[in-house]
């Protein structure tokens, strides 16, 4: 009898934690669901007094509340990109070094290591860092080429957040490389091509998938990137004329304005800033994911 | 020369300059490492890790507000999100065809890229605009939503290499399916949701765009988790920011110490899963 009592007390705590299970995941789901029906609302006000011509307006006016995020979304794809352009060379040549060159061994980790861990640094420790020592030299180089020398800026901004994206691009690209199955590589040497040949011929293509999401994924990053840029960009609102003057990025005016914001309005235009960003960057990451797991699902 | 000689060459030299772009790549993480060493450690003394900060132009003080503030905004995101993640992990990796399942996952996917920014301003709809202040709780909760997709990928993933056999003996045995999975599946793939955990922990403790508009920051030591509360990237901001020098020195110091502290954590998560 008693042990008939307690099997059935293991029963239902095997129900309890069964139901347990779906409730966490069930909550997650309404996590999800709810992040955007806040954002979207909070986002109402200024959603209906604006329409998408947010998106093309250039003003951004608290005082008589006219809002618009086109300098901002010029300057959150031009710093992305040009962080981008930057860091693919790079990040192409860690994927070959450390996909082939040096795929095992005490200078393959340690170039792993050193590679990979300014990803860890914390963005606000970077944006000091190049306040105090990139701005100060790009100021130098202005100065030699005649700009205006305000040393913070697009293109400030831009190198910081090339070194931060480099080692997601490079970390996936070498990954790729090392997927490369030997037969391949072993029967191109056969036909008697050299090891650059091989790489060009068959690594680089066998792994372009890969590759190509890891700079997805790395400008979802890119764009939605924060403090080391807000530090370095120099908030300027209007239209940056080239990628050495001061500007702007969506996360930037956020997190610059988001405390200050006075007036439904104003608030609520942050609030269309951030709604934006989450949909451009989930999208963008969902890309990258997909383009990533197309290339698991092939092995 | 022959032509074949010509293409060794080419790929020798192609080889020697790709290591030294490579090479060239690791410049801005030994400069950034050098420069906050340099200006850094000097500051670092007992006073700076045990006193609270003096107003401005006073010598002396510390940072001890924020080393407290981080810690408790840590542990509350932790406490938010380890349990909750560790069982939606299960879930997943358990039922991983079901139809709740895929739609978490892609969830769990989502939130992961999400930039944190975004993730403060939805602390602050939830948590900031209810209660009506800035406050702890909300910095924990934006931290906690960060934390949470990597506790769940890293829960999921471990399971999910358990070999079945384990799982078979255990419930062949008689032992009933929670216990099988708390008892036996858990204590198997520990050190991966530890990983998950300690990589969190080292992502969390330097965000800085989240806590901006929940935690907000706070001159004054403070233990109440529904007042504004300082944390180190906070502090670091403010600091880097201004127009003092002595606060800049500060917040070297403060720079050093989370630097030195969050890159220990990816160290030692990084020793972990590779003798795994």
């Amino acid at each position: 009898m008693a042990n008939q009592s307690t099997k059935k007390l293991e029963l239902s705590k095997d129900s309890l934690f069964n139901l347990l299970l779906v409730v966490s995941a069930v909550l997650l789901v309404m996590l999800g669901v709810g992040f955007f029906l806040s954002l979207f609302q909070a986002s109402l006000i200024s959603l209906k007094e604006f329409g998408l011509s947010f998106f093309v307006k250039a003003e951004w006016d608290p005082v008589q509340e006219r809002f618009g995020a086109l300098p901002f979304i010029y300057g959150t794809l031009l710093t992305s990109f040009i962080a981008l352009a930057i860091s693919l060379p790079f990040s192409i040549a860690i994927s070959i070094v450390l996909g082939e060159y040096f795929q095992k061994g005490f200078f393959a980790e340690v170039l792993r290591y050193l590679t990979e861990l300014i990803a860890g640094v914390p963005s606000v420790v970077l944006g000091f860092w190049g306040l105090f020592f990139l701005v100060p030299i790009i100021r130098e180089l202005e100065m030699k080429f005649d700009l205006p020398p305000y040393g913070v800026g697009i293109f400030t901004a831009s190198l910081i957040l090339a070194f931060m994206i480099l080692p997601y691009s490079a970390s996936i690209g070498k990954d790729a490389m090392r997927l490369v199955p030997n037969e391949l590589k072993e029967a191109a040497y056969a036909l008697g091509t050299t090891r650059w040949e091989m790489i060009k011929k068959i690594m680089l293509p066998y792994a372009r998938s890969g590759i190509i999401a890891g700079i997805i994924l790395s400008l979802g990053r890119a764009l939605g990137e924060t403090m080391a840029v807000t530090m370095v960009i120099g908030n300027y609102h209007g239209i940056p004329e080239n990628i050495f003057s001061p500007g702007n990025t969506i996360a930037s005016v956020i997190a610059n304005e988001f405390t200050e914001a006075t007036g439904e309005v104003y608030l609520s235009s942050l609030m269309y800033l951030g709604l934006t960003l989450f949909i451009v960057t989930t999208v963008v990451n969902i890309i990258g994911r997909f383009v990533l797991k197309k290339l698991q699902s092939q092995r | 020369m022959t032509k074949y000689e010509l293409r060794i060459i080419k790929s020798k030299v192609i080889s020697v300059i790709l290591t030294f772009i490579t090479i060239v790549s690791t410049f801005p993480f030994l400069l950034v490492l050098y420069f906050i060493m340099k200006n850094g450690i000097s500051v670092i003394n007992w006073e700076f890790l045990t006193s609270l900060p003096k107003p401005v132009g006073e010598p002396g003080g510390g940072i001890l507000n924020a080393i407290i503030g981080t810690a408790i905004l840590v542990t509350i995101a932790l406490i938010l999100s380890v349990p909750f993640g560790i069982l939606a992990g299960i879930y997943l990796a358990e039922r991983s065809e079901t139809k709740i399942a895929f739609i978490s996952r892609l969830v769990s996917e989502i939130l992961q890229g999400v930039p944190s920014i975004v993730i403060g301003i939805i602390a602050y709809l939830w948590v900031v605009k209810p209660i009506g202040y800035f406050s702890a709780l909300s910095g924990g909760v934006a931290l906690g939503i960060i934390m949470l997709p990597l506790v769940i990928k890293s829960t999921e993933e471990i399971l999910k290499l358990i070999p079945h056999e384990l799982k078979e003996a255990s419930l062949a045995l008689g032992v009933p399916y929670y216990k099988t999975i708390l008892k036996v599946m858990i204590p198997a793939g520990l050190s991966g949701i530890l990983t998950g955990v300690l990589t969190g922990i080292a992502r969390i403790a330097g965000e800085t765009a989240p806590l901006l508009f929940t935690a907000f920051g706070n001159p004054f030591l403070s233990f109440n988790i529904l007042k504004p509360i300082s944390a180190l990237p906070l502090l670091i901001f403010t600091y880097a920011i201004s127009p003092y020098e002595n606060w800049w020195a500060k917040a070297w110091g403060a720079s050093c110490i989370l630097v030195f502290f969050v890159l220990s954590l990816n160290i030692i998560t990084r020793l972990i899963s590779t003798r795994r």
